[in-house]
């Protein structure tokens, strides 16, 4: 049987998750809706009066070049993210899955990153990279290799994603450790006596059954480098050189409160929640169907 | 297919455990040895190292004429059937008994004819695309059984394979692995903590104690002349009765303690004069007459199952715990309070020595 709590009056319920629901609607119902509301307006050079547009400022951004460019920059960074923070994080979880004995200490180092704010990540990497006082900046130098990400975009992209996928690390381990020790031991030795090496054990065997945590954790990822890298690429890049860092989510500000083009910026925003959305969407429908096998 | 061979193997856990305390055994070609002890004893410990899962810290196991130790279980080309299947949960049941195959780069013909042979043996054909967790326990059983014998090993290892079924499959399953395993004549270790499952399905046993191989043989020798008490109390159900006593003045027969009575039986010279253990099975104490018997027991429960009854009492006039548990035939009507008067034929009557707790013969 179900257990119900049953309440006579209103006032103590709406009491209870008023809080919740305030702080949906302060800091995302609210400022989402302004963001649409915003989105489909233009506002003059001094801010003063505003006009209804329709879907102009939309029309506007996708016949942009530099917009598309950034959308392209932006699928780029966050695959190169999602990859590079998945699998350095499977690699070791794996690894750390192996030595069980160790793995509490183990385990707390690398959950370390995940306590640093972006911001902080950010300038750590920019600092460690930094081309003349920078740690990093000298060994590669020591190899022959010239690292500039104040000229070369390339550099500066990879630095980024660098930054930005350190933290996501340790957050990804902790859930690929976990789901690699919800499979239980026999399996992987039933596969060794099946005679499958250690490597195809864990492509034919592991893998498959960490795939809905794997999946999972994709998703998020995206998420994470579609939005949540602001912090990072302010901090290391600013964007630059030449916008080759200026993802979607740097844009918006870049646009919106140094370029001051309220309406595009909004109607940026309004683009982003619509790929989170989806994704969201997507994942939910996903692991619906991929709860049993 | 080949026998199996411990020489002095011992194995000792990273975290200083002593598992196994040196065993040494030969099991022939075909032959079915079950391991049978109590929780903890290593069991499981022995037949990973057979299996390679484990690593085996002094002594050598052979497979053939081979020996394994440094062998990856791969290389070892044997199959295991463990205690919850470990079956892929990710794959169909086809898949599961052809990975071993594909994995060993099986012509597909020749796995499609292998599946299909054991699926036919187990009656899993219905059943091939179905994933695991579609499957009753008896059903898991069987593929994992399966699994198992489209490799055609050289040897199958049992983790205690039955005992997440129910008591009515148990029996069933128990069975089908017999004949299984005698219509493939492959050699088998199998590992149990029932000894009911030990003596029905072994060629032969090993009854183990916390790491030691405290006895090997047949079923019938160890049911009829237990080496220690420990065997003697493990095989048997319900456990053969313990009772202490001393040699009587002149040998010919032992002093059970607090009775009057002398139990007309003399123990063997060996145990000399000393304090002894009797011991007798509940199947050999047979109410007879006041003027024949041996012992008396008064009456404290029974147990009635059918076809016989199991009697609980103490010895009439014995001791403090001195228990005798009897089996009375069913038909029989026996009441709590009652004096049963008990016979027990000579070679039925067991003596051990109480401190080495070894058989005196
Ligand atoms: N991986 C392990 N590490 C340390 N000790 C172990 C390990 N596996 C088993 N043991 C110990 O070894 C002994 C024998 O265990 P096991 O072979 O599993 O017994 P059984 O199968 O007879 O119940 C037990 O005392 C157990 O605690
Ligand atoms: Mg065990």
């Amino acid at each position: 049987m179900e257990k119900r709590v049953v309440f006579s009056k209103l006032g103590l319920p709406i009491l209870l998750v008023a809080p919740q629901i305030i702080i949906t609607l302060v800091f995302f119902i609210w400022p989402a809706s302004q963001a649409l509301y915003q989105s489909v307006l233009l506002e003059d050079a001094f801010g003063l009066k505003s006009e209804f547009v329709w879907l102009d400022n939309f029309i506007a951004l996708f016949s942009d070049p530099h917009y598309l460019n950034s959308f392209a920059r932006t699928v780029v960074f966050s695959a190169a993210t999602a990859g590079l923070s998945l699998g350095v994080a499977l690699f070791l979880a794996a690894m750390a899955d192996r030595v069980l004995k160790g793995a509490t200490a183990y385990r707390t180092l690398i959950v370390w990153p995940y306590a640093v704010a972006p911001a902080v990540a950010g300038v750590l990497w920019f600092f460690m990279f930094n081309p003349s006082i920078g740690i990093l900046a000298y060994l590669l130098k020591g190899i022959g290799y010239d690292w500039n990400h104040y000229l070369d975009g390339t550099d500066a992209m990879i630095l980024v994603v660098l930054a930005a996928s350190w933290k996501q690390v340790s957050y990804n381990f902790l859930f690929f450790l976990a789901g690699l020790q919800a499979i239980p031991r026999s399996l992987v030795e039933a596969a060794a006596i099946d005679g499958a090496r250690p490597f195809k054990r864990f492509w034919t065997i592991v893998f498959p059954l960490l795939s809905p945590t794997a999946f999972f954790l994709l998703v998020v990822n995206i998420v994470y480098a579609f939005f949540d890298t602001f912090g990072i690429v302010h901090a290391t890049t600013s964007g630059g050189p030449a916008q080759s860092t200026t993802i979607l989510v740097y844009k918006v500000f870049s646009d919106g409160f140094i370029g001051l083009d309220l309406g595009g910026s909004a109607a940026q925003s309004v683009i982003l929640m619509a790929v989170v959305i989806t994704l969201t969407v997507f994942q939910f429908r996903y692991i619906e169907r991929k709860v049993a096998y | 297919m080949a026998g199996l061979e411990f020489v002095g193997v011992r194995k000792t856990y990273p975290n200083g455990v002593q598992a196994i305390h040196g065993i040494d055994m030969a099991v022939a070609d075909g032959e079915f040895v079950v391991i049978v002890g109590p929780s903890g004893c290593g069991k499981s410990t022995l037949l990973r190292m057979v299996a390679g899962l484990e690593t085996v810290t002094e002594g050598e196991i052979r497979i053939g004429d081979n020996r394994v130790n440094e062998l990856e279980p791969a290389d070892r080309n044997i199959a295991m059937v463990f205690q919850n299947y470990a079956l892929y949960p990710h794959m169909s049941v086809f898949d599961n008994m052809a990975y071993g195959l594909r994995n060993r780069r099986t012509p597909r013909d020749e796995i499609a004819r292998r599946v299909a042979e054991a699926a036919g043996t187990l009656q899993l054909e219905g059943l091939l695309d179905r994933r695991p967790g579609q499957l009753s326990g008896g059903q898991r059983q069987r593929v994992a059984m399966g699994r198992a014998i489209v490799r055609e090993p050289e040897a199958f290892l049992f983790d205690e394979p039955l005992s997440n079924l129910d008591a009515k499959l148990r029996v069933q399953m128990r069975l089908e692995i017999k004949r299984l395993q005698r219509a493939l004549g492959t050699t088998s270790l199998y590992v149990t903590h029932d000894q009911v499952e030990a003596m029905t399905l072994a060629d032969r046993l090993i009854v183990m104690n916390a790491g030691v191989a405290e006895q090997i043989g047949t079923p019938l020798e160890i049911y009829d002349a237990p080496a220690t008490l420990f065997v003697a109390g493990f095989i048997g159900s319900p456990a053969m009765n313990f009772l202490p006593g001393t040699v009587a003045e002149d040998g010919s027969g032992a002093n059970l303690d607090g009775s009057e009575r002398t139990l007309p039986v003399a123990p063997p010279a060996s145990a000399g004069r000393g304090r002894i253990t009797v011991g007798i099975r509940p199947e050999h104490l047979e109410p007879v007459s006041r003027e024949e018997a041996v012992l008396e027991v008064v009456v404290e429960l029974v147990e009635a199952l059918g076809a016989d009854s199991l009697v609980h009492g103490q010895l009439a006039d014995g001791g403090e715990g001195m228990a005798v548990t009897v089996r009375v035939d069913g038909a029989r009507q026996v009441a709590a309070g009652e004096v049963l008067s008990l016979a027990v034929a000579p070679n039925h009557v067991h003596f051990f020595d109480p401190d080495s707790g070894n058989r005196l013969a």
